[in-house]
């Protein structure tokens, strides 16, 4: 399945192959442009879930989803917003699967209140060096198609649970209620992780992209 | 008066919940006298569009260039 690729240029559906589920009529008007979308929804499934054949199997499954549900989808325009809305709800169900795995590491785990030490000094000011400077515009990074792949790298490294917490949060939009019971987590500890991941990836696209003299040459 | 690494955590909750009043008061007073932390308040906001925006078109595949990881 992994291999297959969803929604082939020619236009055909990617369902061709599997008989057990049927297409409407509709599916081959948006097929061609859903295959417009399949980069974005692979690098955005692949960032949530660390996981290349899980984010193929998501994207394919979310590519189905919407050839099946063609015919009520008449705006054009929102396609793309439709198509991520059941991209998102693929990913979350991978995820609702993975808490029930044994191997499940717990984000809680993750957490050492002692690694952003360093970035203050003992009375919990900032330390001279790491004080926080202005970004400017960051905005304007968002058009720079390096600052992307600054951006990937920075959230890849972020331990895995604490990753998975704030793409949660950030990426598929749920609200913090919903990704405790989620991960059977404490509120507390939701937003523990959460402001751990913020200081994570603001030090590491400032170091990385921010305050090196490699962007905008 | 609070200090910055207690601001920051607050400025980070502040994303996911509702402050209480006196809460957001301390932290406004904090950011009105702390450059770092004004600063820190306007990048965390960043890393959420960040999340929401979409890379500009010819970004490298994930498919090609997917680095191994952890």
């Amino acid at each position: 399945m992994n291999s297959a690729d969803a929604g082939g240029v020619d236009g055909r559906p990617p369902a061709a192959a599997d008989n057990s589920r049927k297409l409407p009529p509709a599916a081959a008007t948006i097929a061609g442009e859903l295959a417009g979308f399949r980069r974005d929804m692979l690098r955005f499934a692949v960032l949530q879930l660390r996981d290349q054949a899980s984010a193929e199997d998501a994207v394919q499954e979310a590519m189905l989803s919407a050839l099946e549900g063609a015919d009520r989808f008449a705006e054009r325009a929102k396609l793309k917003t439709w198509v991520f809305s059941i991209l998102r709800n693929k990913i979350v169900d991978i995820i609702r699967r993975r808490v029930r795995e044994p191997s499940y590491q717990a984000p809680e785990e993750e957490i050492d209140d002692a690694d952003f030490d360093p970035l203050f000094r003992s009375n919990g000011h900032w330390q001279n060096d790491s004080r926080p400077a202005s970004w400017g515009d960051p905005a304007k990074s968002l058009e720079d198609q390096r600052f992307w792949m600054v951006f990937d790298a920075c959230l890849n490294r972020l331990p895995a649970g604490t990753a998975r917490v704030f793409m949660m949060r950030e990426m598929l939009g749920l609200e913090t209620d919903e990704i405790c019971s989620e991960l059977s987590m404490s509120s507390n500890n939701c937003w523990v992780v959460l402001h751990r991941a913020r200081m994570g990836l603001r030090l590491c696209l400032d170091q990385k992209w921010f305050t090196t003299g490699d962007r905008g040459a | 008066m609070m200090n910055c690494q207690q601001a920051v955590r607050l400025m980070s909750d502040e994303m996911d919940r509702g402050l209480a009043g006196s809460e957001r008061f301390s932290l406004r007073l904090h950011s009105l006298l702390c450059v770092g932390c004004r600063n820190y308040q306007r990048q965390i906001p960043f890393l959420r569009q960040a999340c929401r925006a979409t890379p500009p078109a010819d970004v490298t595949p994930p498919t090609a260039s997917s680095p191994t990881r952890e």
